[in-house]
Order: structure tokens, then C-alpha cells, then sequence
């Protein structure tokens, strides 16, 4: 069995690389765009939509049932730049706001919830209580009573966007190896600089896979509080066209909300990269 | 006479656990003089890293008295530098900011001289070049030798070592033993050093102390008979291969 090795090793020097290369032939630059990662996902996604327009066109759907991609598309001309602006903005700045309003107190609460473990009997079950109320359910009671405006949809992105934060990012400070504890006990620095210095760097992780969760979180919390009573927003713009029977301008509308929940969720994953690229999982 | 760098006399210690009281140590009594080295041997789940824990005043005894340098032990002092098992570095701070974590967390701020001696400490474990890479870019054994520096930072006068070679390769072990015994050599300090390889404690320590299991106690204390200054070829001495196989005919004969 001693040829089996040297077969091998001889016939992949001999073989000419190019042959085992589908691209090959190709100019430098389609090869690179070919077998650029991604490629394959896109070449997918626009078989899907070529054969669904072709679906809707043979079987002469109607657009109300399911609209062709290209009346998506005329939808988004449609309707116009400024109108997309107006809806966008809307639903970003609650999911925004929101967002940020659950972070600052997320992250002290945890600290407390650390520092305190009377308060981390008392709280942690209100938590999951409120967790375990469907935010749907809640979203037009908090609206009646906190009126119109903003005040109520971001309190309403804050209750679905907290628990996560609060849970990972208490995990996360425990989490720290004890002996680093014991070495800032044994050094008798200030209580504060173990939290600064070791147990919040150490949490980053965890906090920031809250913040990936919560970030799509937070604009599904926008959108349920458009549902429930607003003027603008994509939720609401959403709901509007459902009910002039606009199938496709609905369309357009959730491909908005998709595309500026993705755009966000990589804005995190970029936060995360560029600012503690030691917290990212280990590629082997 | 000074009075010892450490001395235990009539410890005890018990833990309440969830399942009951659990007596980890009974009646413990030793000391260490200023600049010996001593290693505690014995089996895992003897108290050994209490004792560790006790001596840097991060616990405190149920019974008996410890004392480092004729003071009992109240609280934690700063004056001891320590030395995990595993290397429990930060993963986001660099290797010289490891190294010199410990003035930073203590004060704050860094100063001068000890960012000098955090340089000088990467030279003598030999990881100079390394300052500015990140733990994840170094080996098992290069990480620990980050721990040792950031141990000796404050200049402590005790250094204590929870089996701090256990989870690296033999051969990087072996290295390990003999460059702790050249550290040893340039800054003499007073060194516990937990293990539970025999010829490991043999080699390294100027006195060996066994331990039994649950409760943890001293069983028999061992002047190694070597003089200093060691290095590889005391490996193959004699009187280390006769310690070696007494102490562990000892411990066999005790766990059996």
C-alpha cells in the first residue's frame, strides 16, 4: 500500500490548478466577484424572485393574494422619497430611543442587581413577569394611558427590548473568573474598579449579544406600537395599505422593515468589531 | 529570632455548603522562614488552595490563627502576589498591561517606575518582544509566565502558587520548573508552591509538605537535601530521585 501516498502527492502537484477552478478562464475581476462570499446567498435570492415573478405572472395571481416583484418594486417609485423618509424616520427614532433608554438603565440595573442580592430576589421575578406578558397584549393599554407621541411607543420598545440586556449583561458579570475577583480583593482596590476594570470588559460579550437580540427587538416593539395608534411610521404605513388592499405597496413596506432591521443588526456587529474585536468568537 | 514569613498554627477550617458542613481543614499547623521555598503536596480536594486562600487573607479561619510576618491575618494584604492555575489573564488588555494590571487596579494609574519593572519582569520570564500582543496570540506557558510577572509586579514578599504548571504540556512544565528556579535565584522570595506532581516539589522546593485528604492535614514535612542554586542537572540527582520515590511510596501507601 506504500504507492497509495505517493500517488497522491504526485497527482495533485501534476494536476494543473486551473482545472479544478470553475471560474477559470474568467478575468481576475469576475473571478473574484464570483467567488466572493455572499455571491451565492445573492445568486439565490434573485432565482427566487425571478421565479416567483414568473409564478405570479403564469398562474395570473392576483396582486392582492400575492403581488409580482416588479409591482413591489414600482411601489417603491411610487410612493416617493420624502413619504419613505417621513415613515422611516419615525419607526427608527422609536426603535432608537427606545433602544438606548433600555441600555442605559439595563446595564446599571444589572450592576445593582450584582452589587445587591436582595434586590436581585425582588426584581428578577417582576422581570420575567413582564417578559412573559405578550407585549401585543400590553402595547394598546400603554397607549391609552400614556397618550399620544412618542412617550408610549418607546416605552413600549423598552419593555420588549430590556429583558435580554438586563439577564445577559447580569450573566455576563458573573461570569468573570473568580481568581481575577480574588486578585482585585487580595490588591484591596476600590469595589468600583472591579466592576469597571473586570467584570464589565468581561461581560462585553454577553452584552453584546443582548444588544444584537434587542436591536431587532426593538423595532418589532415600534411596529407593534404603530399597530396600535399612530400617524406614521413603516408599521403603520404597513397597516394603511393592508387596508386599501395595496398588496404591494405592503410589500415594499416589509422589505424596508427588514432591510433597516438587518442595516441596524450589522451596525451593531460593526460597534462590536471596531470597538472589542477580542470579545468576537474564536475562529479556528 | 524574626518571627516566620508565614505561620499556621491549629487551623481549622470548615465550609457550610448546600449538602452540610464540610471540614476542609483540622489542626494545621507549619511555618515558612523569609525566603524558603515550599511546596504542599497532595491529593486534589485536600485544602491545599485553602490554605493558599488563607495565607492572603481572602478567607478566614473557623479555628487557630494564621500569621504572615508575626501579624495575624485579618484581611487581604497586598504585599503577596499570587499565581492561579490557570493563567486568568485580561483577553482585551495587552501583555504589558497585564502585567502591570495590578498597580493600575489598585491606584488606578501606572507609574513610571512600575511600567520599568513590568518591562524588566517580561525580560526576566522571557517574554520581551511579546509587550505589546494580546494572551490570545501566546502559548499555554507563555500566558502563565505573564502571570508570574503580574505577580511579582508589587514586589511582594510571598508568592503564592496554586499549582500554577498543572495545565500546561509536560515538557513546557519541566521549562517552567527550571525557569522558577532561575526567578528564584535572581529575587529570593518566600514561595509557596502548590502541586501535585512529586518530582516537581522535589525539585523545586527547599521543603516539601504533605497533605492528606479530607479534612486536610499536614502529614509529613521534608527538608529536601539539595543546596541552591539548582538547575537541570539537579533533575538527575540522587537525593532528588530518593525523595521522589519516598514521597510517593508515602502518598500511595496513605491513599491506599
Amino acid at each position: 500500500m506504500t504507492s497509495v501516498p505517493t500517488y497522491a502527492a504526485s497527482s495533485s502537484k501534476r494536476q494543473p490548478k486551473a482545472m479544478t477552478d470553475p471560474v477559470a478562464g474568467a478575468s481576475p475581476f469576475f473571478r473574484r466577484l464570483a467567488t466572493a462570499p455572499g455571491m451565492a446567498t445573492l445568486g439565490s435570492l434573485i432565482a427566487v424572485v425571478i421565479l416567483w415573478e414568473l409564478t405570479a405572472r403564469i398562474f395570473a395571481i392576483p396582486s392582492y393574494l400575492l403581488p409580482t416583484p416588479s409591482s413591489v418594486i414600482q411601489s417603491f417609485s411610487s410612493i416617493g422619497y420624502d413619504r419613505w423618509f417621513v415613515h422611516v424616520w419615525a419607526t427608527l427614532r422609536v426603535a432608537m430611543i427606545g433602544y438606548a433608554l433600555s441600555i442605559v438603565i439595563a446595564i446599571p440595573l444589572a450592576i445593582l442587581m450584582l452589587r445587591s442580592p436582595f434586590l436581585s430576589r425582588t426584581l428578577y421575578p417582576l422581570l420575567v413577569v413582564v417578559q412573559s406578558t405578550p407585549v401585543v397584549a400590553v402595547a394598546p393599554i400603554i397607549i391609552v394611558s400614556l397618550g399620544a407621541g412618542d412617550a408610549p411607543r418607546v416605552v413600549i420598545t423598552c419593555l420588549i427590548t430590556f429583558f435580554p440586556l438586563v439577564v445577559s449583561t447580569a450573566t455576563g458579570l458573573a461570569a468573570t473568573p473568580p481568581e481575577l475577583i480574588e486578585l482585585s480583593r487580595s490588591l484591596r482596590a476600590p469595589a468600583w474598579r472591579e466592576i469597571t476594570q473586570i467584570r464589565l470588559p468581561f461581560a462585553v460579550p454577553y452584552i453584546f449579544s443582548a444588544l444584537k437580540i434587542s436591536i431587532t427587538l426593538a423595532v418589532i416593539g415600534a411596529v407593534v406600537a404603530e399597530f396600535c395608534a399612530s400617524e406614521a411610521g413603516v408599521g403603520y404605513f404597513i397597516q394603511f395599505s393592508t387596508s386599501m388592499f395595496r398588496l404591494p405597496q405592503a410589500w415594499a413596506g416589509l422589505i424596508v422593515l427588514a432591510a433597516m432591521s438587518l442595516a441596524l443588526f450589522q451596525l451593531v456587529l460593526f460597534a462590536q468589531k471596531s470597538l472589542f474585536p477580542w470579545s468576537l468568537p474564536k475562529k479556528d | 529570632m524574626a518571627s516566620p514569613a508565614i505561620r499556621f498554627d491549629r487551623l481549622g477550617q470548615v465550609f457550610d455548603t448546600r449538602s452540610g458542613r464540610t471540614e476542609a481543614l483540622r489542626d494545621v499547623s507549619f511555618e515558612v522562614a523569609r525566603h524558603e521555598f515550599v511546596a504542599i503536596l497532595g491529593p486534589s480536594g485536600c485544602g491545599k488552595s485553602t490554605l493558599l486562600r488563607l495565607i492572603a487573607g481572602l478567607l478566614r479561619p473557623t479555628s487557630g490563627s494564621v500569621e504572615v510576618f508575626g501579624l495575624r491575618v485579618g484581611e487581604p494584604r497586598d504585599d503577596i502576589g499570587i499565581v492561579f492555575q490557570k493563567p486568568t489573564l485580561l483577553p482585551w488588555a495587552t501583555v504589558e498591561d497585564n502585567v502591570d494590571f495590578p498597580a493600575r487596579h489598585k491606584r488606578g494609574r501606572v507609574s513610571p517606575e512600575e511600567r520599568e519593572r513590568a518591562a524588566a519582569l517580561l525580560r526576566m520570564v522571557g517574554l520581551e518582544g511579546f509587550a505589546k500582543r494580546l494572551p490570545d496570540e501566546l502559548s499555554g506557558g507563555m500566558q502563565q509566565r505573564v502571570g508570574i510577572a503580574r505577580a511579582l509586579l508589587m514586589d511582594p514578599d510571598i508568592l503564592l502558587m496554586d499549582e500554577p504548571f498543572s495545565a500546561l504540556d509536560a515538557l513546557t512544565r519541566e521549562v517552567m520548573g527550571f525557569d522558577l528556579l532561575r526567578i528564584f535565584a535572581e529575587r529570593p522570595k518566600t514561595v509557596v508552591f502548590i502541586t501535585h506532581s512529586v518530582s516537581e516539589a522535589a525539585l523545586l522546593a527547599d521543603r516539601v509538605l504533605v497533605m492528606t485528604g479530607r479534612p486536610g492535614s499536614v502529614l509529613t514535612d521534608v527538608v529536601v537535601p539539595v543546596g541552591r542554586p539548582r538547575g537541570p542537572e539537579t533533575a538527575n540527582e540522587k537525593a532528588i530521585h530518593d525523595l521522589s520515590a519516598y514521597l510517593r511510596s508515602f502518598l500511595l501507601q496513605k491513599a491506599a
